[in-house]
């Protein structure tokens, strides 16, 4: 607070803008802390719903393991909890696959969109290209509050009497749109497409302003080519979501329609037991997968590219070294928002697809491993001969790098259709995309919040319970989904309540029980991650430097505690790009310094 | 009772954890930051090569414990499965040693380069030479992959042997329906208003005399060893999912749009008993598809017999349409009544 009093008091500057922070002196609790419309406030109430989310779809999680781990045991507090969808202890059919369904949809929308690039385009941009604000703080704080919207709808739905709905993240039609086939699908699936369509909304306003901001308010001498890559990430997936997200939400209009209005989009040839043949003709059920996956594979890398922008960042903070091959980076991100676009059918595979439009799609999605590994060979570059920092963020990005190898060569197997004709829907699937994009976004993250959070709240978290998120959560994860590979291998399908009748996959059981012992650790430590962030949000240790991290980019040329506006005085100059450490053996050059006469000219 | 405790216990677990934390920092305050960051730098470090040394052994064990569990462990069931699993090798091969390799080189590096007193670092901010390589070598090894593939997905998916033999599948909420074209080798034509949950499961269309002598079975399909056979595959509700998992095959059941998938049988059941050891082996159909809350029970079985003991097997079944019609069937009704009962297929719909 003395913070900002200091820095209002000398706000001199003739910048446009200025007005702008001015406006907010004397901020009510109200315009401060909930309808506000200051980036970093936004950024911090994103974070903490996400937060909240993942703590919800974590848990599902956790209950969900319960199941598959012990699935003849009776946990009498689940019927305390759970009530009816545990009867007798026992987790039913309908609540285990309500439970999978939300954790997918909460997990990949409402954490690792939401809360990764709501939080860090959000916090960042205006940060690190040197803007007071975003574009419209109006619309940033109506993409919140959609957001939010969104969350309470969703959250409403776990409390309909039929239950959520249960059909699997993806929502494929019939399945989705027949009340009739599944109880799920009844009201739960209303409020779920609600809240979806609001989330779309709210993705689509802070995606607008995202876009708009990097375009248009960059600080003098911050060209394109000088930004850091996280800027550059967050700009791409905001591409990739303004272009994909309005599919997806056809796709689910549709929906409605087939749902509530007896049309026949999705619906054909149909019969239901106990309710007889449906009068829908002509529909085709894939629809609806081509309208998903057109959002849900750029989805993927919505989620995955913030995060490899952060990662960027962090590696060459903390390795005290430039990122290596800065235009391959940015080459790299965007021929992967490009592709992401033209791989949708590689889930489609198995559904009776053209075979020759599948070769197209296995062609694209293989092209796809290219810049994924120019990315790869090119973090390994940068801490090569670096001299390394190992912050807790630097853990995570390192922890990231891993991880992302890992579930990226799996994705070669799967992106072969030959391969995928076996492997689709099966553990092999499950362990792919949780390492790839599950896990290793959550670590790009962790690794944000860790790395950001002094610019945030001007204090430090704990390092010694971040060493320990950190070490327990990576091996955690790789001894969760690693043994997945071979469950797949043994063609378990997923997705399955119980596998005790199959003479096929009733061999894991040991290895199940195994997983959600070592789910639930792992669950368990990320509370350290909470308390932490909650505790050193008050109590943390103080950030008495500006630039605790040494580093180059523009937020930490800010006050300690920047308030509205950011710099107090004007907008700093920037005369070179982001990633000038170790030059001429001098530790870091922040943008902010002119080129010196004598410096060597490399870049 | 234990519930509390192991709550408890947890609680107070965390406690003592936030306790050495916060204890942490006062120590490293008192010691100087930088000192104790330095120490903690090459903690950090030294647990790089630990985890990096840990990972690749449980990389190894884990291989060890679970490989005996799963398909590869075997032979596949089928001609076509043996070229998924040649090209499963190629694959793991290729991204083995990248796997292998970048693993240890980041956490070697990591290790390695991690902060000491007098290091200079390398400026090091791009090389077209090392840029160019990565993105070649990586294109080349995906071609081959892809060329790989391709050459394989279009034998999947492309047509059966002349001699292949036909079978209808079904999916429906939660199990599978078998149709045989009988002696004809044609399967007569159906509707799905016509679908009778009791006698006319897949809506066959009786007008069409091709239908008289289907033969339709429920839950177990027998296809005959070394004879192609074609599936063609439907759904009667929600979108289903044909897993084969020892023919290394599957594909979608759609309600509205038929899909195909044609494989060859290597090994008969009794024979997989065998290979396996397991003496309760059987070929299962998996539902591989979400398709609602039995999803998980939606199981069939596959008997792979010898052509001898398949047409004994089809010799035995009735034909559907007296099934629908007893009174039809010449062995259940010696008597010459049977003109009464001829109920046109129209009334049904």
């Amino acid at each position: 607070m003395s913070n900002e009093a200091v820095l209002h008091t000398h706000s001199g500057a003739h910048d446009d803008h200025e007005d702008h922070s001015h406006e907010h002196h004397e901020q009510s609790f109200i315009s401060k802390y909930v309808f506000s419309q200051d980036h970093k406030m936004i950024a911090k109430q994103f974070l903490i719903t996400g937060m909240v989310w993942a703590v919800l779809g974590g848990l599902m999680s956790v209950l969900f393991r319960l199941q598959l781990g012990y699935p003849d045991a009776n946990f009498p507090w689940l019927e305390t909890i759970l009530g009816k969808w545990a009867k007798g202890g026992h987790i039913t059919p309908e609540a285990y696959y309500a439970l999978v369904t939300t954790h997918g949809t909460v997990l990949v929308f409402f954490v690792l969109t939401a809360g990764l690039s709501g939080t860090f385009a959000n916090f960042l941009i205006p940060l690190q290209i040197g803007a007071r604000d975003m574009a419209s703080p109006f619309m940033n704080m109506l993409s919140y509050w959609f957001f939010f919207a969104a969350s309470i709808v969703m959250l409403s739905s776990i409390f309909v009497e039929t239950g959520p709905f249960s059909g699997g993240w993806t929502a494929y039609p019939p399945l989705s749109a027949l009340g009739d086939a599944s109880p799920g699908s009844k009201s739960g699936m209303d409020l779920w497409i609600v809240s979806m369509a609001l989330f779309v909304v709210s993705s689509l306003l802070g995606g607008l302003n995202y876009i708009a901001t990097i375009l248009n308010m960059r600080t003098k001498g911050m060209s394109m080519t000088r930004l850091p890559l996280t800027i550059w990430a967050l700009f791409f997936t905001a591409v990739l979501g303004v272009l994909s997200f309005p599919v997806l939400l056809s796709g689910f209009i549709l929906l409605i329609f087939d749902r509530n209005f007896g049309t026949s989009f999705y619906l054909s040839d149909i019969f239901i037991n106990g309710v007889g043949a449906l009068p829908n003709e002509g529909g085709s059920a894939i629809l609806f997968q081509h309208l998903f996956w057109f959002l849900g594979h750029p989805e993927v890398y919505i989620i995955l590219l913030p995060a490899m922008g952060m990662v960027s960042e962090i590696l060459s903070v903390n390795s005290r070294k430039p990122i290596f091959g800065y235009m391959a980076m940015i080459g790299s991100l965007f021929a992967i928002a490009i592709l992401a676009f033209l791989v949708w059918a590689h889930h489609m595979f198995v559904t009776g697809l053209n075979p020759l439009l599948g070769s197209v799609f296995v062609l694209l999605t293989l092209l796809i491993a290219v810049p994924s590994a120019i990315k790869v060979f090119n973090w390994l570059t940068t801490l090569w001969r670096g001299n390394i920092r190992f912050t807790p963020g630097m853990l995570f990005a390192i922890g990231f790098v891993s991880l992302f190898i890992s579930g990226g060569l799996t994705g070669i197997w799967l992106g072969n259709s030959a391969l995928d004709i076996h492997l689709h829907d099966t553990y092999f699937v499950v362990a792919h995309f949780h390492i790839v994009m599950g896990v290793a976004s959550m670590f790009g993250m962790f690794a944000g919040i860790y790395h950001w959070f002094p610019k945030m709240y001007g204090r430090f978290m704990n390092n010694t319970l971040a060493y320990i998120h950190f070490w327990v959560t990576i091996a955690g994860a790789y001894l969760i989904f690693w043994p997945m590979h071979y469950q797949g291998l043994a063609g378990m399908p997923r997705r399955y309540y119980d596998f005790s009748i199959w003479e096929s996959f009733k061999q894991f059981q040991d290895l199940n029980r195994f997983i959600s012992l070592v789910a639930m650790i792992v669950f368990a430590v990320q509370f350290c991650f909470l308390f932490n962030f909650f505790y050193s949000i008050f109590k943390g240790r103080k950030v008495l430097t500006q630039n605790p991290w040494d580093a180059n980019t523009l937020e930490w040329t800010a006050p300690i505690n920047p308030g509205h506006g950011n710099w107090p005085g004007e907008i700093p100059e920037v005369y070179r790009w982001a990633y000038d450490y170790g030059k001429d053996g001098v530790d870091f050059i922040p943008q902010t310094t002119p080129v010196g006469a004598d410096e060597s000219v490399e870049h | 009772m234990t519930i509390y405790l192991t709550i408890a216990v947890i609680i107070l677990i965390f406690v003592v954890i936030f306790q050495i934390s916060k204890a942490s920092e006062y120590v490293s305050t008192l010691k100087g930051d930088e000192v104790s960051r330095k120490q903690n730098n090459k903690i950090n470090g030294f647990l790089m090569v630990v985890f990096l040394v840990l990972g690749l052994f449980g990389v190894w064990y884990c291989n060890h414990v679970l490989f005996d569990k799963t398909l590869l462990a075997h032979d596949s069931a089928s001609v076509e499965g043996a070229r998924v699993d040649s090209m499963l090798w190629v694959t793991l091969a290729v991204t083995g040693v990248v796997f292998i390799g970048t693993q240890i080189v980041l956490f070697w590096f990591a290790f390695k380069y991690q902060e000491k007193e007098n290091r200079k670092v390398f400026y090091f901010p791009h090389s077209n030479a090392l840029e160019v390589l990565w993105t070649v070598v990586p294109a080349i090894a995906l071609t081959v992959l892809v060329v790989i593939g391709l050459r394989n997905w279009f034998l999947f998916t492309g047509a059966p042997p002349q001699n292949a033999m036909q079978v209808e599948v079904t999916g429906k909420q939660f199990g599978w329906i078998f149709r045989y074209p009988g002696k004809d080798g044609a399967f007569g034509k159906k509707y799905y208003k016509n679908i009778d949950a009791a006698s006319n499961t897949i809506g066959l269309l009786w007008d069409d005399q091709l239908t008289h002598d289907d033969v339709v079975t429920e839950q177990t399909m027998y296809v005959v060893k070394g004879k192609p056979v074609k599936l063609i595959i439907g759904s009667r509700d929600v979108i289903h999912d044909v897993g084969l998992s020892q023919f290394r095959l599957k594909m979608d059941a759609v309600p509205g749009i038929p899909t195909t998938m044609w494989f060859t049988p290597k090994y008969t059941t009794v024979e997989m008993k065998e290979i396996t050891g397991n003496p309760n082996f059987v070929y299962e159909i998996s539902c591989d598809q979400m398709c609602g809350n039995g999803h998980y029970s939606m199981k069939g079985i596959i008997e792979v017999v010898s052509q001898e003991d398949f047409d004994l097997w089809m010799a035995k079944q009735k034909p559907y349409y007296l099934n629908a019609f007893p009174d039809k069937d010449p062995s259940n009704a010696p008597a010459a009544d049977s003109a009464k009962t001829v109920k046109p297929a129209v009334a049904k719909m």
